[in-house]
């Protein structure tokens, strides 16, 4: 049986691991290399790596930072952040990425998922959303782009449909509102989405008790939990996670 | 030495990358000189077999002759899927016809996400050199939205299920595959590499 993933994530920030709430007041949570390494050992089943500065000129030193943390990590890596073109997919593959998450880019221009997929297949293609609740219609969330400094106009449903068509193999949705809050995901966004497409849904934001990690996977009906905070600042160790879900009866691969 | 064979699809990266850790002499290439001084072949990568099968096509000869002189080799997911006779991924390729059978889509009945992505559990058999050191079932990491199904008596397949049965290794003589990627599959995915630097070194010492 597929087992539900277990996945820390690395916030890269100046070559440092940090993590904000609702994605303000970043501090310091460690070296990238070390925790990658770390969490590669301890048994979580994937590893996400965003480049949270993003800007063209810290491009070179992430492309290198990512050989590094590559060289530690045997379970699949995720890199994301300010990717906008195809070819940047391309050189952080071959750099030890084996899937490439995009946002911004993929909302201004959709046809990158298209172009990244026939050339990389979907498998490798990850949308990234970060949904914000809709001030105005109720049950509803807005996409924000630019590390959510700017909310748009698209509906996150609608936008992973659309997104799953063009060829995103998955979808890593973040809800801003619980971001680094450490008080629960948002179950009714993972569901609408996870029920509105046929790829596997990452739930991200808002990880914090263990039962918060069932409830979205058993409720939220995510594929996998994404979850930062609870793991650099070690209120679990990926051991009770497994331990705990298992315990629910929920299929993770045993540590 | 073991070569990777390099033939611009999928993450080399990934591969060379684990091989270094558990020590293995291996190099990158796609350069038939070195491939035929290779002690052992893997055939990675990822994305669309057909793209992969046009890719691979110029040196397809080498990897068949040095298939037919006993040399081991290790396809990886797609590399795995092209092992086989023929892909029906975006149209119908011939592919190399080491094994035979033919790769198909994983039905998209029954509610499963797909790709088929994420750790599953596999089972094997205890002759499988690929799972030596391994008593039971194990989980590897998949990340496919095909699958191969082994029409070939002369292989022997470790199984994985979603939905169907799938092929998630095999071993015939000496062309061994996974569709599972065990460069990232842990501590398990690790052993089978080592299982495959263990073959490739056993072949040299009875040459």
């Amino acid at each position: 049986m597929l087992t539900k993933r277990i996945i820390p994530c690395l916030d890269v920030k100046d070559n440092r691991v940090v993590k904000g709430v609702n994605f303000l007041n970043l501090r310091d949570a460690g070296d990238a290399v070390e925790l990658g390494a770390r969490y590669s050992e301890e048994g979580a089943d994937e590893l996400v790596f965003l480049d949270i500065t993003a800007t063209i000129r810290s491009r070179k030193t992430i492309v290198e930072l990512v050989e590094k943390v590559a060289q530690n990590v045997f379970i699949p890596f995720t890199v994301g952040g300010g990717i906008s073109k195809a070819d940047e997919i391309g050189l952080l593959l071959r750099s030890g990425a084996d899937k490439c998450s995009v946002n911004t880019a993929a909302v201004s221009n959709p046809d990158l998922l298209k172009e990244s997929a026939e050339r990389f297949g979907s498998q490798c293609v990850v949308l990234a959303i970060d949904a914000r609740r809709s001030r105005i219609r109720a049950g509803h969330w807005q996409v924000c782009v630019k590390a959510g400094s700017e909310p748009t106009e698209i509906d996150a449903v609608q936008w992973a449909v659309r997104a799953e068509k063009l060829g995103a193999g998955e979808i890593l949705l973040t809800s801003m509102d619980a971001d680094g809050t450490q008080s629960g995901y948002d179950i009714e966004l993972t569901r609408a989405v996870a029920e509105s497409v046929g790829i596997p849904v990452i739930a991200s934001g808002g990880a914090g008790t263990l039962e918060s990690l069932a409830e979205v996977l058993e409720k939220g009906k995510a594929d996998a939990v994404l979850a930062a905070s609870i793991f650099h600042y070690g209120t679990y160790t990926i051991k009770q996670v497994k331990d705990f879900l298992h315990q629910r009866g929920i299929p993770v691969r045993p540590i | 030495m073991l070569v990777i064979i390099d033939y611009g699809v999928g993450n080399v990266r990934s591969v060379t990358n684990a091989f270094r850790y558990i020590g293995s002499d291996i190099t990158v290439s796609c350069n038939p000189a070195i491939i035929r001084k290779a002690a052992g072949l893997i055939l990675p990568g990822v994305g669309a077999s057909g793209y992969a099968m046009q890719r691979v096509t110029p040196i397809a000869d080498i990897i068949k002759e040095q298939a037919a002189a006993g040399k081991p080799l290790l396809g990886i997911c797609v590399g795995f899927q092209l092992l086989f006779d023929e892909s029906h991924e975006m149209g119908v390729h011939r592919c190399l016809g080491l094994i035979k059978g033919k790769v198909i889509p994983i039905p998209q009945d029954g509610g499963l996400t797909i790709p088929h992505m994420g750790w599953n559990y596999v089972t094997f058999t205890p002759e499988m050199r690929l799972f030596k050191h391994m008593h039971e079932g194990r989980h590897f990491a998949f990340a496919n939205s095909y699958y191969a199904q082994v029409n070939d008596p002369l292989t022997t397949t470790a199984y994985t299920e979603y939905g169907v049965l799938i092929a998630a290794a095999v071993e015939k003589g000496n062309i061994y595959g996974c569709q599972f990627h065990p460069e990232k599959s842990g501590t398990d995915g690790l052993q089978v590499l080592r299982n495959f630097v263990s073959i490739c070194r056993e072949r040299l010492s009875s040459c």
